[in-house]
């Protein structure tokens, strides 16, 4: 492409974060240095070579964040260089993504998580610590140069924010409910870090922003309530097998899943997953088999799998449980799943908050790649499959298949238009198999028991096991594991739920509130949807405080209107306008009437419902709708 | 062209040249075709390619004969249709026999394994175009070059099909229908040939005039008479060659011999300052009616929008006022009423080309003999058909001519010239309207000059050649390589680039090779302002 | 290499086999692979549209031209989704008005949308009150907006409804970005890049409310990789990119579109033929559009087509350097 390049200049320190991630150049026309490409005075080779390159975009700039805080001009241009990307184009990536920045940021920054989950749970006294110590959240300097202004580096040079004095910024939802108050630390540098903490006291906030090291990550040691129970399928792993080790994995039962398998065909294999009525653990529930079956029937090659992890909806951690705890389990069962639907490839889209479960999934594949298990000939069978893992930016939208697709191919994470559905026109635009984490972990018992043993479990309608994320106002938060068809009673008082309990945030900020009376729902798909309401993600997040509650309503628009792409118009305004009227009413000032306003709210709510293109505008009203009609918050104006 | 799945753009830096035909490209490039550009230099057109091959300057026939060597070698000829449709193959064969890889490399500095592959997939692409603009023709044997490349396409059947073909674009809005019209030398309107007996004999039925059986001057001839003194008077009407002909001191010298130069024009260009008489006209494109013919052989109606100034007169007018105070009366046929004529003269061109179906079709492509044809999409299908209808096509046995001037120890940079996006040609039109993109002309080097010069953007620099020297700006451009420097002729006023070409032409086509002279580039100190 | 004669004739357009579908009660027949929307307009229904656009990909965005799909869990594009047989649509249930009111509703309130030809009636038609949502809020300036981090909030102001007002750009001598009246419909991203111009000096940035049309490191345009076509300009819906000419004579109250002449002719800059429909209001041009229709430039031009006819008219350029003609 004829593309100009920013005026400015990357460090080395740059270029050498990127190239660890591009590989050196190759040619003066990509970035290399002219004098070292002399034959390239008479040929350039660039065109569509080049333009596939394009979904090494994201990796590069999380590179270029990871170096030095933030992409500085100059790396944006090295980027652009590299790739081929045109810088607008680049430069919308760039702000499309909360975790990567445009202007210089601190070395470290600790992300405090204020979303449901924590807020009423210590994270506004560990806020309240952060901004004692280090004064302002760093949230709004995250454009650089105003519009008109010529480019350049906006403060201080690029590699000058390591000097500067640790910060720190709200963040959404960190996938840490069951340790709250959290918080995501990032030091950028030669050797980044990252790391989550959980429990955070005003003594570790203090510590961190004032350069502490930060400890051991949060999950080191993964742990689920249950451990032990001998009935657990899809968590018996967690906590009891070294997630770390391949040998104790295969001495676990892992792989027996994956030879049987290879040993059944891929057309069996497809069979006992639909015959075993799974369906998808992601808030979709489409079924399994369906979708691998109908990818294996595509004949427009090559087909990919894709495990979806970017679990970012408020409540749910159970993908970072499953993934930090049993790495190799996901491993295992995406290569089934890319034997079964004839995929040569598969991408884990794994969330940039789980810093522990990347660095575990990462272990896990490359010691399944070294054991022969991934790679040209999986298990000696003359299968080929390789898993590539990417981390999210910062974007709950990229949890929707399609965002995340584009995620992938190096684009801002906005959602397509469907049809064409992924198994006919996904991943660069072929058929793709996309599966939560929690839907892969289901494959391995299904294969290993078949799927009529499989379906024995739970009711006709709602097979299996399930993972329950539980948080809030319980004494033993966590994730959960129990068969279809339990009562969200019965998982409340197991997690140990507050006597006084008023309400339950039921499948995530995209879900809806039940009251306190209604917890006798059995938790199957068709219970839920009978009771208006859904499973989701499997998050059950309970309230005991009044003011709490409303207080999540608030946050839950907030939320939404921050996390919209901004693409369709419904769901860009109508979120603004829900968490307009939201506010109205919490602070006593109704536009022409609290009346009125819930009209609008409804009136704005089918819009989003309605019109939006994905389901995150189509969700984005449902829980302040369940927070009005079930729980009659709003009706008056209280405070 | 959307549909090639192989494109050789050559000579052409179409990007900036011809920006909507570039969209086009784009739209095959996005599909999948692959997209070789050949050019010195590494322009956005390059840019965009799969593969650019930065040839040297004047090797475009030493790369197309090696292209052809490999394909040859590689049994990869389309023997079926060379038997069928051309002659002089074998010829052909044993003339490019020379040109290995190897030699192909040396000649052209593009490496051997790139020529390698750009023939197999040239060569075995199901739909393959060449396109090519003035890097190709700007040279002193610009014909070799053109049957270098048709050789090319001869050879491997990419002729005569859908989204195949040789595809010259067309650098100003009505050249081809200039020569349509029969605004050639050789040629009577419909490119009907002036020596044919039988064709002259038809026009002069018709015109009621004797026609002479004999070919006129080419722009490069008429200058030589007028040197001469052969030639006494001119019309010049719609052109500017003080500045846009090669070696602009020669042009005005020629011109200044005149006893009479009447010049039509609509601005006082540096040419109109040398007229006897000049004769203030219309803007045809907007202020007249008319057609024009673009570079796939589409008649597209051009029309008046708005009044000229005062005291302007449409060209129409002018001609046949011109024609009645020389004694001839031809009526006053308005804009219709002459293409109607051509239509006549010209059936099996523009027969069914009425305005009307000009209008509603947006334009015909020629030929389009009568009102029912849709009118061809492209040429030479005949080639194709059993049994060969029309005669065969020659291969011609092309070898390639060292430029006219190389680069010596006392001119040892050789300059190429070209357009910029937002500028035409002497500037006379788009010097007149504001954009973000008009830049002082400069000398663009590249960093390793830049460097040895030691210059920087904006130090001024004297740029000479054997015939003139200039001052100019430098800019420091990555996609030139040491020794080649360029330069446009967009701002002539300020840098009359076209004092430093020369007027090696090809006595074939008349067309001076603009795409090399030999040049100085020295770097003059002071500021530019107090230098010029 | 090729042993046979194969001649290559332009490809016959493959004519789909009709599906029949009803639309609004009535049966109606639509060859497979067109859109609800071309079925629709086929069928003499208006559909309200403003990022759709023959000449580029659908962008989908604006969700005006949704209608009613039975056994559709949501609302469809019509713009984009194809028919299918047997599909049951209505295009103006009370679902669909409902979400077409919202929606302009979401824009009048957000956004100036005074120069979007045809707004004001479909607001009426609609029964479009944005005022419900607020009092608007008081403009921003650009850098303001642009400064809005990704995914990090600040509490509404409860007294007033967001908006993107923000002050006009003009960077260049050619074109002014009103950005106060952009909807967002990607039109301008898709004809700058793949859909037409590939020059891709701007793009999508930022997220949510504030996403904004943008180029690098939001530098002006005369620092990007702008090429001044205005190919941006000529699909934009709402005016929020506007030609110089136009934007000052509407500053002036001098535009009068109702007496402009509108005059096909063929751009003079080079040999591809690009279809250039001059714009004459008072014997000078005032603005240069290419036919969407046309085949050659589908609505495109290049920086000399659009607005290189100032040498024409040396007396109206605001370019003192336009050479006086000849006839002076």
């Amino acid at each position: 492409m004829d593309i100009r390049l920013p005026d400015a200049d990357p460090t080395d320190a740059e270029r050498e974060a990127v190239d660890a991630v591009l590989g050196a150049p190759t040619s003066r026309w990509h970035g290399g240095a002219r004098d070292q490409w002399q034959h390239d005075t008479h040929v350039g080779h660039g065109g569509r070579a080049m333009r596939q390159r394009r979904t090494e975009l994201v990796p590069a700039l999380q590179a270029l964040q990871s170096r030095h805080g933030w992409i500085s001009p100059g790396g944006l241009r090295y980027v652009c260089e590299r790739l081929h990307v045109p810088p607008a184009e680049a430069w919308g990536v760039a702000t499309f993504y909360a975790l990567l920045a445009t202007a210089p940021r601190p070395r470290r920054v600790v992300h405090v998580c204020d979303d449901i989950g924590c807020r009423n749970r210590g994270a506004r006294d560990v806020i309240a610590a952060a901004t004692a110590v280090a004064g302002a959240h760093l949230g709004h300097a995250h454009a650089t140069a105003a519009e008109g202004d010529a480019p350049g580096h906006p403060a201080g040079d690029a590699a000058g924010s390591a000097t500067q004095a640790p910060g720190w910024m709200p963040s959404p939802c960190l996938g840490l409910c069951d340790q709250a108050p959290a918080v995501l630390v990032t030091d950028a540098g030669a050797v980044p870090e990252e790391r989550q903490l959980g429990g955070v006291t005003d003594d570790v906030i203090r510590a961190l922003l004032t350069g502490a090291a930060p400890g051991a990550d949060a999950l080191a040691d993964t742990r689920v309530p249950q451990q032990g129970d001998a009935s657990l399928v899809l968590l018996r792993r967690v906590g009891v097998v070294d997630p770390t080790s391949l040998a104790a994995y295969r001495d676990a039962g892992g792989y027996r899943a994956l030879a049987r398998a290879l040993d059944l065909g891929a057309e069996a294999v497809i069979a006992e997953v639909t015959a075993s009525g799974l369906v998808g653990r992601g808030g979709a529930a489409f079924p399994t088999g369906r979708k691998w079956d109908a990818v294996r029937r595509q004949e427009a090659t090559p087909h990919y799998v894709v495990c979806n992890a970017d679990e970012s909806e408020p409540g749910t951690f159970k993908d970072r449980v499953l993934i930090a705890g049993d790495p190799f389990a996901v491993v295992e069962a995406m290569t089934i799943a890319g034997f079964a639907t004839g995929s040569t490839k598969g991408f884990v889209y794994l969330r940039a908050e789980y810093p522990l479960a990347h660095q575990r999934l990462h272990g896990a594949v490359e010691a399944a790649r070294a054991a022969g298990l991934l790679g040209d000939d999986v298990m000696g069978r003359g299968v080929r499959f390789d898993i590539e893992i990417r981390r999210g930016a910062g974007a709950y939208i990229c949890g929707e298949e399609t965002a995340l697709f584009e995620s992938i191919e190096g684009k801002r994470g906005e959602p397509r238009t469907k049809p064409p559905f992924p198994v006919q026109v996904g991943l660069f635009g072929k058929p793709t198999v996309v599966n939560n984490v929690e839907t892969l972990a289901n494959v391995l018992p299904i294969v290993l028991e078949g799927g009529a043993a499989y379906a024995a479990k739970g009711t006709p309608q709602s097979t299996g096991t399930r993972l329950f994320c539980l948080s809030g106002a319980v004494a033993r938060p966590g994730v959960y594991e129990a068969p279809c068809g339990t009562s969200l009673r019965a998982l409340l008082q197991q997690a140990g739920v507050s006597p006084r309990l008023s309400a339950v945030l039921l499948g995530g900020a995209a879900g809806g509130f039940i009251r306190a009376d209604e917890t006798d729902l059995p938790l199957t798909l068709e219970h839920a949807r009978a009771a208006d309401a859904t499973l989701g993600s499997g998050v059950i997040m309970a309230f005991d405080d009044p003011d709490d509650l409303r207080e999540a309503v608030l946050r839950i628009a907030a939320f939404f209107r921050d996390e919209s792409c901004g693409q369709c118009v419904p769901c860009r305004v109508g979120t603004v306008r829900q968490e307009e009227a939201l506010h109205r009413l919490a602070t006593g000032a109704p536009l022409g009437g609290v009346t009125a306003e819930l009209a609008l709210l409804d009136d704005i709510g089918r819009a989003m419902r309605d019109a939006s293109i994905c389901g995150l505008g189509q969700s984005a009203a449902a829980a302040v709708d369940s927070a009005v009609r079930r729980l009659g918050l709003f009706a008056t104006t209280a405070q | 062209m959307e549909d090639a799945d192989v494109v050789f753009l050559w000579g052409s830096n179409a990007r900036h040249a011809h920006p909507i035909w570039f969209h086009h490209l784009l739209k095959g490039v996005h599909r999948g075709t692959r997209l070789y550009v050949m050019d010195p230099r590494r322009t956005a057109s390059a840019a965009w390619a799969d593969v650019w091959m930065g040839l040297h300057s004047g090797s475009d026939v030493a790369l197309s004969n090696t292209l052809a060597r490999e394909i040859i070698h590689a049994g990869l000829a389309h023997r079926t249709f060379i038997e069928h449709a051309t002659t002089g193959f074998e010829a052909y064969a044993a003339a490019v026999e020379p040109y290995t890889l190897a030699e192909g490399e040396r000649l052209t500095g593009v490496p051997a394994a790139v020529i390698r592959e750009a023939a197999h997939t040239f060569a075995t692409a199901d739909k393959a175009m060449i396109a090519w603009t003035l890097g190709i023709t700007e040279h002193h044997n610009s014909v070799d070059n053109v049957l270098a490349l048709i050789n090319l396409a001869l050879l491997t059947g990419h002729v005569g099909r859908w989204a195949c073909g040789c595809n010259p674009l067309r650098g100003q809005n009505n050249v081809q229908g200039g020569g349509d019209m029969g605004a050639l030398p050789n040629r009577l309107p419909g490119f009907q040939d002036i020596l044919n007996d039988d064709t002259r004999a038809r026009f002069e039925r018709h015109y009621g005039v004797p026609i002479q059986p004999k070919h006129g001057r080419n722009l490069t001839e008429m200058l030589e008479a007028m040197a001469d003194g052969e030639m006494s008077a001119l019309l010049c009407a719609g052109e500017n060659p003080v500045q846009s002909d090669a070696d602009g001191h020669r042009v005005a010298d020629a011109l200044g011999r005149l006893d009479h130069l009447v010049v039509q024009e609509i601005f006082l260009t540096a040419t109109a300052k040398l007229a006897h008489v000049v004769l203030p006209a219309t803007a045809s494109w907007c202020e007249a009616d008319g057609t024009v013919t673009n570079s796939e052989r589409r008649v597209q109606r051009i029309r008046k929008a708005k009044e000229p100034p005062a005291g302007a007169r449409d060209e129409l007018w002018i001609f046949n006022e011109l024609a009645s105070r020389l004694g001839v009366d031809i009526g006053a046929p308005n804009a219709e009423q002459v293409w109607n004529e051509f239509r006549v003269v010209a059936p099996h061109l523009a027969g069914g080309m009425s305005y009307e179906r000009l209008a509603t079709h947006g334009g015909l492509q020629w030929p389009c003999p009568d009102e029912s044809h849709p009118g061809e999409a492209f040429l030479h299908g005949r080639l194709w058909e059993t049994p060969l209808r029309g005669p065969r096509v020659p291969f011609s046995v092309v070898q390639p001519s060292m430029p006219y001037e190389v680069p010596d120890a006392d001119f040892p940079f050789l300059l190429t010239t070209g357009r910029r996006l937002e500028s035409y040609n002497t500037g006379v039109q788009t010097g007149a309207y504001q954009s973000p993109l008009h830049t002082e002309e400069t000398i663009d080097l590249s960093p390793e000059d830049a460097a040895r010069l030691e210059v920087r953007d904006g130090d001024v620099m004297r740029v000479s050649s054997r015939r003139g020297a200039v001052l100019v700006p430098a800019r420091v451009d990555h996609g030139l390589r040491a020794g080649l420097v360029f330069m446009t002729f967009h701002s002539p006023d300020v840098v009359n680039t076209n004092l430093l070409t020369h007027d090696a032409h090809d006595h074939r086509s008349g067309t001076a090779a603009f795409k090399s002279a030999a040049v100085r580039v020295e770097r003059v100190n002071g500021s530019r302002k107090e230098s010029l | 290499m090729t042993a046979t004669l194969i001649p290559i004739t332009r490809p016959a357009r493959t004519s789909r086999p009709p599906v029949a579908l009803t639309i609004d009660g009535r049966t109606v027949t639509a060859e497979a692979g067109v859109t609800l929307l071309a079925a629709c307009r086929a069928a003499g229904l208006e559909i309200p549209t403003l990022c759709f656009l023959e000449t580029l990909t659908p962008a989908n965005v604006c969700r005006l031209c949704v209608v009613e799909v039975e056994g559709a869990r949501v609302l469809v594009p019509s713009c984009s989704r194809e028919v299918e047989a047997g599909m049951v649509v209505h295009t103006n249930s009370p679902r669909v008005r409902h979400a077409r009111r919202l929606v302009l509703e979401f824009l009048a309130s957000s956004v100036d949308l005074s120069t979007t030809p045809g707004m004001a009636e479909l607001l009426v038609e609609y029964g479009c009150h944005p005022e419900r949502f607020g009092a608007s809020a008081e403009p921003q300036s650009t850098a303001e907006r642009a400064a809005v981090g990704v995914g990090h909030h600040e509490p509404p102001d409860t007294a007033h409804a967001a908006t993107v007002a923000q002050p006009v750009l003009r960077d260049n001598e050619l074109f002014v970005r009103d950005y106060a009246k952009c909807v967002l419909c990607y039109r301008c991203v898709q004809a700058c890049g793949v859909d037409h111009q590939n020059s891709f000096a701007i793009a999508l940035a930022g997220r949510g409310f504030a996403a904004r049309i943008s180029t690098e490191l939001s530098v002006g345009l005369p620092d990007s990789a702008c090429v001044y076509c205005g190919n941006c300009v000529a699909v934009c819906p709402t005016g929020a990119l506007m030609a110089v000419p136009e934007f000052d004579l509407r500053a002036a109250g001098a535009w009068r579109p109702e007496e402009q002449a509108v005059t096909d002719t063929i751009c003079p800059y080079c040999g591809v033929g690009c279809t250039v429909s001059l714009h004459v209001q008072d014997n000078v041009i005032v603005k240069a559009t290419s036919p969407f229709a046309h085949g050659i430039t589908q609505g495109n031009l290049c920086i000399k087509g659009r607005f290189g006819w100032q040498h024409v008219q040396p007396e109206a350029a605001t370019a003192s350097t336009a050479p006086a003609r000849a006839a002076e």
